[in-house]
């Protein structure tokens, strides 16, 4: 039977804000436990909630973002249930009147193409804290830190048809909520959490499959690969005549598999009603307006001014465009050095293996954006060939200075004196002497193969530096007479 | 001394005739010497009272003083109050020390009065009689065999009983102003988001309302004056101009419009407090009042709503109180669900636990529909009446409760007869509107309250009318015999 994926995804973003959705508290990560909880945070009898403007704020950014709409009025309700670090006995969310309605997102895939994917809302609330089970012999602890923390939580339509849809989707989202400023990404941290829903049905049928919703993955790969498996599961068990029963699972990385946690037998009645402590939000048009006036180039407005100002190819620009801060470095490469096509191989190529060779990021590249720019003028201005540029590029990467300096320092310079170009290639043509005969005793198909071989011996011994348009050009007279 | 009202009393203290350390005093005294018999209090703070009393005197004397400087208050124990416990007259809460002091205690701190101590009351405000608290019920001190009415019973009886000069109450459904109409005292619930909850231990966050129990209108004036106004804390506190409650206590009522609801003057109202309300309504035509007949017809689905409102979000509020982080944790814990069963079940009282049990079924799937949306339409519904009602008149005259205060003991075990006492009150509570007892009569030696109902923000109006009647009425200048 050909089986058909179905996959939508939630995703909780911690929105960036200096200090807790209801509470004055900061947010920041890794402080001590329990240093960053108020009164508030701790849900002391009689303490109240205030709103935090700056995450209703960043939360309609995201929703003009995606098109949206934004509710107008919305609803902040209480999600009722016991947990150590859930302090109030329940978490304050959003239930009927969300603020960001119906939107999509454009997600382009591996191939290039272009799919859109629907999201059915995004919703304000806040995090809970932390149960720690180590270290606390047979007790667990409890940090209350993130308690609080504002979270946007983004639900998509069931509009995803394999786990690398799913992935670039959540790709597309990790980009645009860093371009807007609203949410850090770290996915380590657990800044971006996602929950994958996931069903399976024979190709053609109408009606989805039940449903199973693996919770907390916290890694691209770890949710493609947890799609993978929770896919491979569902229709195992289909095939051997079993049924899929809805139910929330955990996915373990180690053993790559997944597990039950609760199903839907068990879960909590959440009693969800409005917190008679908060006012409903009425949001202004002007507002929004104002909103609208703040937000950044989208990754979609970049990716299209890099092909129509730059000339770039779809991939290239989507490429580069993934994030604000690989866009921006790639713009100052382009400044500088005035050649889109260049830089973007540069950016795309050397750049991006260095990065992910030391597994760092582009804001701690060891390269700065003038430095590549930089070289790329001497590229340009034929000062160094590509080849060299490539050693000019790992000494700058190991800290060794600018071009300049280290194509002075190491007499990197392109040789472009035909004269003496002719004198070296006279020398290797001479230590040649019996490939040579067989280049001259050749046909024309043979001699192309061959050729090869002589401009690589005369690339090593003029050590790079020889211009290699000349050598080319020179190399061809004295072969071919 | 404490035979003064407490605006006597600022009189008193401004002129240098007593000294706040001497009245505090005072009152320390009395409380030591009657409040074995009334149960009023849950804990009396003399140290702190009388540190706060030299203080008070000393700003008195170097003429840094307002009206309510070096005047002993006690607090109902729902207000958090840094450094000292505050229990909610719950088991769950007797080891709760407040780490920080509520918007309500710190104004009237700042306005320089003293804390004599906290007050009785029904376990986490629930309650109409005062019988459901940890620490033992509260007896009416004008018929000590009497509840004071609950769930703010504790202050009712200590203001009756002049063991201070004046208390905070709360009021979600009756609080305030039926144990002031049980103890003849003048009680104010100010509308809605008038006065900050923050640091009031939540039991129906939608309803609850701080307010003054004094003896006088005039009291209650001065006392809501440092009590009112916004706090950016409390979301539903509103941000609305504070007037000066005390500069139209003398306007006369002339032309006043008060409605009767035929509603409250229906069956079940005992003989007795209809015809003090009768009386009243004379006294104020005499004062120039136009009486009009009025309905609030959807009086009677009040109760219902409220005992699925209220439930429903106590429900919620009280899950905090889960023996993890505060309060009462029961002994060796199995593990995490014997913690939070055993805890909240040795924490917290019947009536706790059967509004609880009532809240979250309310609440739950299937049943949300059924009950709390329907509920809050019925809210909706009679908010509507009064907005139509206060078309027509000024304010709403009517009794406070159907009976005078009953027995201890007659209606604890039948909680829907006990929750009918709240029949007069709770619509006020659902409207949001404000709503003022005061003394009308005796029953023989039970006093009778009835109460007034005003427009949004109308609290002023209510202090002048109440304050017109005392002026020409004597029943709220009697104190219970013996003491």
């Amino acid at each position: 039977m050909q089986w058909e994926i179905v996959i939508g995804l939630e995703i909780h973003a911690q929105l960036t804000t200096a200090s807790k959705i209801f509470s004055g508290s900061a947010t920041s990560f890794g402080a001590e436990p329990n240093t960053q909880a108020s009164l508030i945070d701790l849900g002391m009898p009689g303490t109240l909630p205030v709103l935090n403007a700056q995450a209703v704020r960043n939360a309609v950014k995201f929703g003009l973002a995606i098109d949206a709409e934004i509710g107008m009025t919305n609803v902040f309700a209480r999600k009722n249930y016991f947990y150590p670090d859930l302090p109030k006995g329940y978490q304050i969310s959003q239930m009927d009147l969300p603020i960001v309605g119906k939107g999509f997102l454009d997600i382009t895939l591996d191939d290039g193409t272009v799919k859109r994917v629907g999201v059915t809302r995004a919703h304000l609330e806040e995090d809970a804290g932390k149960s720690l089970h180590e270290d606390f012999q047979g007790m667990s602890g409890i940090d209350l830190n993130r308690a609080g923390t504002p979270l946007l939580e983004i639900v998509s339509e069931p509009d995803m048809r394999s786990a690398k849809e799913a992935v670039a989707y959540a790709k597309t989202i990790h980009s645009l909520v860093r371009y807007l400023g609203i949410c850090d990404g770290n996915m380590a941290e657990g800044s971006l959490r996602c929950d994958c829903n996931v069903s399976v049905r024979p190709k053609g049928q109408a009606e989805f499959g039940t449903r199973c919703e693996i919770k907390n993955v916290n890694s691209f790969r770890f949710i493609e690969k947890a799609i993978n498996t929770e896919v491979q599961r569902q229709i195992e068990l289909i095939e051997d005549g079993g049924t899929v029963i809805q139910e929330t699972r955990l996915y373990d990385p180690n053993k790559d598999e997944t597990r039950s946690m609760r199903s839907k037998e068990e879960a909590n009645d959440y009693r969800y009603f409005p917190d008679p402590d908060l006012l409903p939000v009425v949001i202004e048009p002007a507002f929004i307006e104002t909103v609208r006036g703040e937000l950044p180039e989208l990754p979609q407005q970049k990716r299209e001014r890099f092909q129509s100002e730059f000339g770039l190819s779809a991939y290239d620009a989507s490429v580069l465009a993934a994030s604000r801060e690989l866009a921006d470095y790639f713009e100052e490469v382009q400044r500088v050095c005035g050649d889109a096509k260049l830089a973007a191989n540069w950016v795309m190529g050397e750049l991006s293996s260095l990065l992910n060779k030391s597994d760092i990021e582009i804001d701690q590249s060891p390269v700065s954006a003038s430095q590549l720019g930089g070289m790329i003028l001497r590229i340009k201005d034929n000062t160094i060939s590509g080849k060299i540029a490539k050693m000019v590029f790992e000494a700058m990467a190991d800290g060794e200075g600018d071009a300049d300096q280290i194509i002075e320092a190491k007499g990197l310079k392109q040789v472009t004196d035909s004269g003496a170009i002719e004198a070296m290639l006279d020398d290797v043509l001479a230590a040649n002497a019996d490939q040579v005969e067989q280049y001259r005793a050749s046909d024309e198909a043979k001699r192309g193969k061959m050729f090869g071989f002589f401009v690589g011996q005369a690339m090593k011994a003029s050590k790079g530096k020889a211009n290699p348009q000349q050598v080319n050009q020179l190399l061809k007279q004295k072969l071919d007479g | 001394m404490h035979e003064k009202t407490l605006a006597g009393l600022s009189q008193a203290l401004h002129s240098k005739a007593i000294s706040s350390v001497e009245l505090t005093e005072h009152y320390l005294k009395r409380i030591e010497q009657f409040d074995g018999a009334l149960n009023s209090y849950i804990t009396v703070t003399p140290e702190l009272a009388l540190e706060q009393a030299r203080v008070a005197d000393a700003r008195l004397a170097a003429g840094d003083a307002g009206p309510l400087t070096g005047i002993p208050l006690a607090h109902k124990d729902l207000f958090c109050t840094q450094g000292i416990r505050t229990s909610c007259g719950s088991k769950m809460l007797d080891n709760f020390i407040a780490p920080y002091e509520s918007t309500v205690t710190a104004r009237l701190l700042a306005a320089g009065t003293v804390t004599l101590g906290k007050t009785n009351m029904d376990e986490f405000a629930m309650g109409s009689s005062n019988e459901s608290s940890y620490y033992g019920a509260v007896r009416n001190p004008w018929n000590t065999e009497h509840v004071p009415g609950g769930s703010s019973g504790g202050s009712a009886a200590a203001v009756a009983a002049r063991l201070c000069a004046a208390a905070t109450g709360t009021d979600t459904g009756g609080s305030i102003r039926q144990p002031a109409g049980y103890t003849a005292l003048t009680g104010l619930k100010p509308t809605y988001g008038r006065i900050s909850r923050w640091g009031m231990i939540a039991y129906a966050s939608s309803l609850d309302q701080a307010g003054p129990m004094a003896r006088t209108a005039e009291d209650c004036a001065l006392l809501l004056q440092a009590m009112a106004g916004f706090d950016e804390r409390d979301s539903t506190s509103v941000d609305e101009p504070v007037p000066d409650y005390s500069a139209e206590l003398n306007q006369p009522l002339s032309g006043l419009r008060i409605g009767l609801p035929k509603e409250y003057f229906a069956s079940g109202l005992d003989t007795a407090t209809a015809d003090a309300i009768a009386a009243a309504v004379k006294q104020f035509q005499a004062l120039g009042a136009e009486i009009k007949d009025i309905s609030l017809p959807n009086a009677e689905l009040a109760i219902p709503a409220y005992y699925i409102i209220a439930p429903a979000e106590a429900s919620s509020n009280l899950s905090r109180f889960d023996g993890v982080r505060f309060g009462y944790r029961c002994e060796n814990p199995a593990d995490l669900t014997d913690l939070y069963k055993r805890s909240r079940a040795e924490g917290f009282g019947d009536e706790v636990k059967r509004r609880i049990m009532v809240g979250a079924y309310a609440l739950s799937a299937g049943y949300y529909d059924a009950y709390y949306l329907q509920a809050q339409k019925v809210r909706r519904l009679i908010k509507n009446d009064f907005m139509a009602a206060y078309e027509q008149v000024d304010v709403i005259l009517c009794p406070t409760s159907p009976t005078p205060a009953f027995r201890i003991g007659e209606k604890i075990d039948d909680p829907v007869s006990l929750y009918l006492t709240d029949i007069y009150t709770i619509t006020a509570n659902l409207a949001g509107v404000p709503g003022i007892a005061l003394p009308a009569g005796f029953a023989g030696d039970l006093p009778i309250g009835m109460q007034l109902l005003g427009p949004y923000f109308s609290e002023a109006r209510l202090l002048n009318v109440a304050h017109q009647y005392q002026q020409h009425t004597d029943w709220h200048t009697r104190a219970p015999a013996g003491i």
